[in-house]
């Protein structure tokens, strides 16, 4: 466990998760890659393989995947982290959805609206597959885990792609795979 | 103004219905974010649409996009957006939370578990292997969004070159993604007004 972390630091990380929560276009997995770099890199808060746990958890876990970042502020800094996390990242997205929404819903054919679902979309996707890169990066930086690891990735995407079966089998596949020693 | 206390104050089409009350919506929500294993999503197209009847198939693509948009997790914006719909504020309050509530006790006492459970290599490797799908899922996720591009008025070219800087800027490099939303999206947004436009011409 790193534990640089003191209970003044708990200001920043909620005005960082407060500040990443406007940025999270595309859903909060987006994010992960500047989350990643806040805790791991710039901070150390955490390790590689705790981030990568959390996301597993909140995976793992039933509900809307953004768990991971209460989790993630659960490792840091225990029920504090993770309110301090979990409501910065929720509370400026909120109010600007429901604003946008009402505002939206008035306007919705106008040039401007339609070249930010059109201009925007690129993006996001280019978002989604750095987030798959960062939760891929433990597999591939550790030989030890290197080949099962990267196995598993290729058979999740090529179930995912090729037939209708629900996440949660592969989930839990994943589990066992695991707990078998296998990855 | 709508007035939050109605219980219907938007037109809705004579074969959906509306939410009984505020703790109606909250159990709704909490029911259906307690089955998303890997996803809500799905599982709210099927209880909201499918089983409550609280919209049609059509306003429920139409909510998940502009949700999909919006900066925040597209579920929790699209609780948010619906329990608007049916009782202002408190609704979206509602909605929120029965969302996010029930899953959050939940993870939080796996994480308050799992640093004594991590002891054991095979709760450690579970672990492992289940992060080794979720990045086999998200990988998978961007693939089968990829496909939503051919639609789109920029081409495959543009949408190509957009979508492969970002994720060299941000995965390789690895450069704030404060900086990279804000140039890269503004080109794009500016990219996709002329090609809208000439577009437009050309009919």
């Amino acid at each position: 466990m790193s534990s640089a972390f003191v209970m003044t630091d708990l200001p920043d990380l909620f005005l960082r998760f407060l500040a990443l929560s406007l940025l999270s276009i595309g859903g909060g997995m987006s994010t992960a890659p500047e989350m990643h770099r806040y805790l791991v890199s710039e901070r150390g808060w955490l390790q590689d393989a705790e981030f990568t746990t959390a996301i597993a958890l909140a995976q793992a876990a039933p509900g809307p995947n953004i768990l991971f970042v209460p989790v993630l502020g659960y490792q840091v800094a225990g029920l504090a982290g993770a309110c301090a996390t979990f409501i910065g990242i929720l509370l400026p997205s909120t109010l600007l959805s429901l604003a946008v929404s009402r505002w939206g819903n008035r306007r919705r054919d106008t040039p401007g609206v339609r070249a930010f679902i059109t201009g925007l979309a690129p993006l996001t996707i280019g978002l989604l597959f750095s987030a798959g890169w960062v939760l891929a990066l433990p597999f591939i930086r550790e030989p030890d885990h290197r080949l099962g690891g990267l196995g598993l990735i290729a058979l999740t995407v090529a179930v995912m792609l090729k037939t209708r079966l629900g996440p949660i089998w592969l989930i839990l596949m994943g589990g066992v795979i695991g707990a078998l020693g296998w990855v | 103004m709508r007035t939050p206390t109605d219980a219907t104050p938007i037109a809705t089409p004579p074969d959906t219905v509306a939410p009984r009350s505020l703790s109606d919506l909250f159990l709704t929500f909490t029911i259906l974010a307690l089955q998303g294993f890997g996803g809500v999503l799905a599982v709210a197209q099927r209880e909201l649409v499918d089983r409550r009847n609280w919209l049609t198939r059509e306003q429920f693509v139409e909510a998940y996009s502009l949700a999909q948009l919006l900066p925040g997790p597209n579920v929790v914006n699209l609780s948010l957006m619906l329990g608007d719909k049916f009782f202002g504020w408190r609704g979206a309050i509602a909605a929120l939370a029965g969302m996010l509530l029930a899953p959050l006790l939940i993870v939080l006492s796996l994480a308050a578990s799992y640093n004594q459970l991590a002891e054991y290599p095979a709760v450690a490797g579970a672990l492992r292997g289940m992060g080794a799908v979720a990045a086999g899922l998200m990988v998978a996720m961007a693939c089968k969004l990829v496909m939503t591009l051919r639609t789109n008025p920029m081409g495959p070219l543009l949408c190509a070159l957009i979508g492969g800087l970002s994720l060299v800027l941000v995965a390789v490099l690895r450069l704030p993604l404060h900086w990279v939303i804000p140039a890269v999206g503004v080109a794009g947004w500016c990219l996709a007004r002329l090609c809208i436009a000439r577009a437009e011409r050309a009919e």
